[in-house]
């Protein structure tokens, strides 16, 4: 007697946990040949809302994580993505790629977490400065993360694009929620079960399946969201989260690039993007034999 | 006048019946404008508190401030119905609400655990009455109920409601700590016919405080307490109900279960020091269409 397979039903992630969207709404996702392989979550704006407050919740304990344990958590998930590498490539080709292409992409996709995970306790030192004032104070500036960021992820680039645009928003100590990309969210809800298992606390990062058009204008429009980060291709969207962003003054960034496989598409200035300075002045005498005043 | 029920022969109270009926009404769906007028009256209805060893005069007159200005960005808001303090800050808070409408409540009878002797807790209501309190919350003596001493309890509160003279009394079950339904229910039925004119919940100190089952009980019992004397008993869920649909949810259940005449301040209260912000968060999302953050209101 034959078995009949057991087919996964993907759902999304909020607060390290995968409910079904709120709203009951689905949407069919085929492959090449036209065929329906899975029901994928149509996310309504109240599931945008609870993960928000999810990520709200969980960004005192995150942002107050020491860079080096964010970096060893970074490297634990790209260890978990490594050790699911046969179930993405399998996903990967279902979305539409071919198998070569599947395996490069997820190969990057573990090594752009460890690049990432590098950086955690290194961007501060290349972004702070110590300032020279006409007064008595050691002055200096350090980055601090800007705090609950929404991600329109990139559309094309399912896994790699998605890896690309995350893990640099969470080495710098923000959380997020992360829209799928609209036909390939087949990567993102596994990312989410590698996420679950990878001592990342729950609400850090959060994924939604479901319609740019019917979310982004959430992401810009909810005052508790502090920045926006966009990875898509048409320009209106991008203008109309500007504009819509400027209620309670978003920090805006358009991460749109035509390769996420080629090296200008990492670097630690991703990282300063979602950073806000914050300056002190702290009375002192002289620094130094120098007389130097800094 | 008719003598008092036997408390031991109190009704049973069906568990699994109560949480159905509770599921049931959590159904509700209150949407738009009657959102909108709910929320307002769960404002109002709310009991701003601060009860911890670490309150100062400062933090009292911050949060009587509070109470009066809850968010002056948006028209037409209610006032809450009044702030629950400590005794020692009973003045304090007075004098900082001054004839705004704003009742001053505070507890009393060695409040949280209330392990002390009577004469003491008298002491402690009078002290608080004679500051000027407008309501007294009390905690009945657990210990002495959980062993069966029903008289005790009675008298007990009984003589602190002499006591607080013309000011209303809230007695607190601690309901965390009676472990059944059945005893949320017997000791309603006690504190009502001892003269509570109110009957709350818990101290916000033990959890699980004000779940919807044991309000239900509550509500019933005041209910059932109406109609063998005709005495109208106020409901004061507390510790625990943090977000306005937690809030709306109740005010389904007392009008359900005891209509719409006690849907006013006097006769229903949330005992909540969060709740407040989170029912103007919802508000200013009705107002503005957007959903909010904490960041654009007063934190106390």
């Amino acid at each position: 007697m034959s078995r009949i397979g057991i087919l996964k039903t993907y759902k999304i992630y909020i607060g390290g946990q995968f409910p079904r969207t709120e709203s009951g709404r689905y949407y069919p996702l085929e492959n090449k040949q036209g065929e329906v392989i899975a029901n994928i979550c149509l996310s309504s704006r109240k599931d945008f809302r609870n993960a928000v407050v999810a990520a709200r919740g969980a960004f005192a304990g995150w942002s107050g994580r020491s860079a080096y344990n964010r970096s060893q958590i970074l490297y634990r998930i790209a260890e978990m993505l490594e050790g699911r590498s046969a179930q993405f490539i399998e996903e990967l080709i279902l979305t539409g790629s071919t198998r070569a292409a599947a395996e490069k992409e997820l190969h990057q996709a573990i090594d752009r977490l460890v690049y990432y995970a590098g950086w955690c306790d290194k961007y501060t030192q290349i972004f702070s400065s110590v300032n020279p004032v006409q007064s008595s104070h050691f002055n200096f500036s350090v980055p601090e993360p800007t705090g609950v960021v929404a991600v329109s992820a990139p559309q094309d680039s399912s896994l790699l694009g998605l890896v690309s645009v995350i893990a640099p928003i969470l080495a710098g100590g923000n959380v997020c929620i992360v829209l799928a990309a609209e036909k390939k969210p087949l990567a993102a809800i596994t990312f989410a079960e590698v996420l679950a298992t990878s001592d990342l606390p729950g609400g850090v990062i959060n994924i939604l399946t479901g319609k740019t058009k019917e979310i982004l204008p959430q992401m810009a429009s909810h005052m508790d969201v502090n920045a926006v980060v966009w990875a898509g291709n048409s320009a209106e969207e991008i203008k109309q989260t500007q504009e819509t962003g400027a209620v309670n003054v978003k920090r805006i960034f358009n991460w749109t690039k035509n390769d996420w496989t080629s090296a200008q598409a990492q670097n630690p200035y991703l990282i300063f993007d979602l950073q806000e300075i914050k300056t002190t002045w702290h009375p002192i005498e002289n620094i130094g034999t120098s007389g130097a005043k800094y | 006048m008719k003598s008092n029920p036997d408390f031991s022969k109190s009704p049973t109270i069906d568990q699994v019946g109560v949480e159905e009926r509770v599921a049931r009404l959590n159904t509700r769906s209150i949407k738009k404008e009657s959102k909108v007028a709910g929320l307002k009256l769960a404002l109002n209805m709310i009991d701003l508190t601060t009860l911890e060893g670490k309150d100062t005069e400062g933090k009292v007159r911050q949060m009587c401030y509070k109470a009066m200005h809850l968010h002056d960005a948006l028209p037409d808001l209610p006032t809450v119905a009044a702030v629950c303090v400590y005794p020692t800050f009973v003045a304090t808070a007075k004098a900082a609400l001054g004839n705004s409408g704003v009742k001053v409540a505070s507890v009393a009878t060695a409040f949280p655990a209330g392990q002390s002797t009577l004469d003491v807790k008298i002491r402690d209501t009078q002290f608080a009455v004679d500051c000027g309190a407008d309501e007294v919350d009390m905690v009945i003596s657990r210990g002495e109920f959980l062993r069966g001493n029903y008289s005790f309890v009675f008298d007990e509160i009984a003589a602190v409601k002499k006591a607080c003279g013309p000011a209303r009394l809230k007695v607190i079950l601690e309901t965390g700590e009676l472990s059944t339904l059945d005893n949320v229910r017997r000791a309603s039925d006690i504190a009502m016919y001892a003269g509570a004119d109110f009957i709350k919940t818990s101290t916000g100190k033990i959890q699980p405080a004000a779940t919807a089952p044991v309000t239900l009980t509550m509500l019933e019992a005041i209910r059932d307490y109406y109609y063998e004397t005709g005495i109208m008993v106020g409901m004061k869920p507390a510790g625990g109900i943090s977000s306005a649909k937690a809030a709306l949810q109740n005010l389904v259940m007392v009008r359900e279960t005891l209509g719409a005449a006690w849907l006013d301040n006097h006769w229903f209260r949330f005992g909540a020091s969060s709740l407040a912000n989170d029912i103007l968060l919802q508000l200013l999302k009705e107002a503005t269409g957007r959903y909010q953050s904490s960041d654009y209101i007063s934190k106390d």
